[in-house]
């Protein structure tokens, strides 16, 4: 495969042939979905197909639901005491909330990016050897320094970082930090990444790169990207899907969610007359 | 010019000097019963000297002073309940913090902190009355191959180092798992969460908060200790006051504490009451150093970025 030139990020929505987006197999399909947190509704009747190798977005106001939506897709919320979770979320066919499931697996094949960098207190090395470590994915010394090495490159965080490797994580920058825990999650090698709001505390240049990045890696990865950052939406995703109070009220190509809305609420919305 | 915070800011001044005074007069404090212990124990100290410390014999008749056996039964009996309490105070604060269910949560608290408010001295009782005779059993179903063993030496009198041990272990339950807790309430969710996202089990999740929060689980760990090495009454009533340095469970020993409060009373002569007093001094001494030693570890530790808020909660606790 041949490396994936980034345009300028304003222009690569152009750039995306509407075609090309049919040909893109389901990757998630979410049927009908409710969630609880103790007695609150935070989701009501969610269903949409995330479609795979695209990024999707989820944008609206906060409180919306978007997040909690995003978490429903690797069972994150499973440890929030109280919560619960109703419908289907199908990923390749199977229902992750099906009994039985084997929530750990599934982590593994989802992986996911929070909206603060959570470094681990240890060096950059052994933040990105972890998850390889606990799931006891590389097997000698020499693979698992191979495979930190492609997951730093892939983040593209490795020229930065490739000198002072056992140095603490927790002295990179934030916007570092935050390519260190996407590096992190690549390293499993899962096929979904999900990301809660990656830029929200970021630095323009810190946040522009983190979107090349994400330009760059939905060649191999089915990427769902939850922002309240409209441009940032319009920039990086393929699809997007605007949440309001719980529901979801639209979803389609981003161009057509920001240029020429179904529902007014959207347009409201992205034309920034609420949120 | 009558800026309207000028006379906030002589308020401010009274405010930060009436403070401060508190500070110094603390540090005031601190030095002064270490200088107070330094007086009162001059003649014990001009008669023996480091060998006070050195020598095992403890002969008030004879007039002979020797506090080895005394510092030996504070340190062994705290260690060893240091032992016994650490991983069971660790396990409780690691179930009411990340495992019990919600409703459960409260109740246990409440128990484990139920267990810091008995007083000492009915600590005592229960161990004369209780602990004592279920170790002796135990100590004479010692079975013959271990007997060999220095650990295990010696006649099954019910009191001694492991009676001590265990119920200066339970004595210290409370305070190590209550400052664990609080250390590990204070590691982000987003700690576990990131372990949780990368395919980690919960056990996995609960090992990286660990690893988060390890400076400030030593401090639980170390003021355990501390609080043992200080701990006078029930081990008084359950160690069999007897100076001697053995490793032996078995074997009834002697602490600095203990040692104090039954002699102190009834201490005749100046010697002897100076030779006491020093105990005292020493005492005074190695809990300081000990401190010292734990907080200097503590700070090294918390230099790191991470550690500052959990050390803050360790020291919440702790107050």
């Amino acid at each position: 495969m041949s490396p994936v030139q980034t345009p300028p990020p304003s222009l690569k929505i152009s750039t995306v042939p509407r075609d090309a987006r049919a040909e893109h197999p389901v990757g998630i399909e979410v049927e009908h979905l409710n969630f609880y947190y103790g007695e609150k509704r935070a989701l009501e009747d969610i269903s949409l197909r995330i479609q795979s190798h695209l990024v999707t977005a989820f944008i609206g106001p906060s409180g919306c639901g978007k997040s909690t939506f995003l978490r429903t897709l690797n069972r994150m919320n499973d440890i929030i005491a109280g919560s619960r979770a109703e419908g289907k979320v199908l990923i390749e066919g199977r229902d992750v909330y099906a009994p039985g499931t084997d929530v750990v697996a599934l982590r593994r094949r989802v992986g996911m990016v929070f909206q603060k960098s959570n470094p681990f207190p240890k060096s950059i090395f052994e933040n990105v050897a972890y998850g390889l470590r606990i799931n006891g994915l590389a097997g000698s010394r020499s693979e698992l320094h191979a495979r930190v090495e492609e997951s730093l490159q892939s983040a593209a965080i490795w020229d930065e970082v490739k000198d002072r490797l056992h140095d603490s994580a927790l002295a990179l920058s934030g916007g570092q930090q935050q390519r260190l825990c996407i590096a992190r999650a690549l390293a499993i090698r899962p096929e979904i990444l999900l990301m809660d709001e990656p830029a929200s505390a970021l630095d323009p240049i810190a946040t522009q790169r983190i979107e090349e990045l994400i330009y760059q890696l939905k060649a191999q990865y089915t990427i769902v990207i939850v922002t309240h950052n409209m441009q940032q939406a319009a920039r990086v995703s393929d699809h997007t899907a605007f949440f309001w109070l719980g529901r979801l009220v639209e979803y389609g190509p981003t161009d057509r969610i920001f240029t020429n809305p179904a529902e007014k609420l959207t347009e409201d919305y992205v034309t920034g007359r609420f949120g | 010019m009558a800026l309207p915070f000028v006379k906030g800011r002589s308020d401010e001044l009274i405010f930060r000097g009436g403070t401060g005074v508190f500070a110094v007069v603390l540090i005031a404090l601190v030095a002064a019963i270490g200088v107070e212990l330094y007086r009162q124990s001059l003649l014990s100290i001009r008669e023996f000297g480091w060998q006070f410390w050195l020598t095992d014999t403890w002969d008030p008749v004879a007039g002979q002073f020797g506090a080895r056996p005394f510092i030996w039964g504070t340190l062994y009996s705290s260690i060893l309940a240091l032992i016994i309490a650490t991983p069971i105070a660790l396990g409780i604060a690691i179930y009411i913090s990340e495992l019990a269910p919600v409703r459960l949560r409260r109740p246990l608290v409440f128990l484990t902190e139920l267990l810091a408010a008995i007083p000492s001295i009915v600590y005592g009782l229960w161990g004369i009355f209780v602990l004592v005779p279920i170790v002796r059993q135990f100590e004479i179903a010692t079975p013959e191959w271990l007997k060999g063993v220095p650990l295990f030496t010696g006649p099954p009198l019910g009191v001694g180092m492991l009676a001590a041990a265990l119920i200066l272990s339970i004595m210290v339950i409370p305070f190590t798992s209550s400052v664990a807790r609080e250390v590990l309430k204070a590691v982000p969710q987003a700690q576990r969460e990131g372990a949780y996202a990368l395919g980690a089990t919960p056990w996995e999740a609960i090992r990286m908060a660990l690893f988060y929060a390890r400076t400030g689980i030593i401090g639980a760990v170390m003021l355990g200790f501390g609080r043992a090495l200080g701990e006078t009454m029930a081990v008084t009533m359950v160690i069999g006051n007897n100076p001697q340095i053995t490793w032996s469970l078995y074997a009834p020993q002697y602490t600095m504490s203990a040692v104090l409060a039954n002699e102190f009373a009834e201490a005749a002569g100046d010697l002897y009451l100076h030779a006491l007093v020093e105990m005292g001094l020493v005492l005074f001494v190695i809990t300081l150093i000990i401190n010292v030693i734990s907080r200097s570890f503590i700070w090294s530790m918390a230099r790191q970025k991470q550690s500052r808020l959990v050390k803050t909660a360790a020291i919440k606790a702790a107050a």
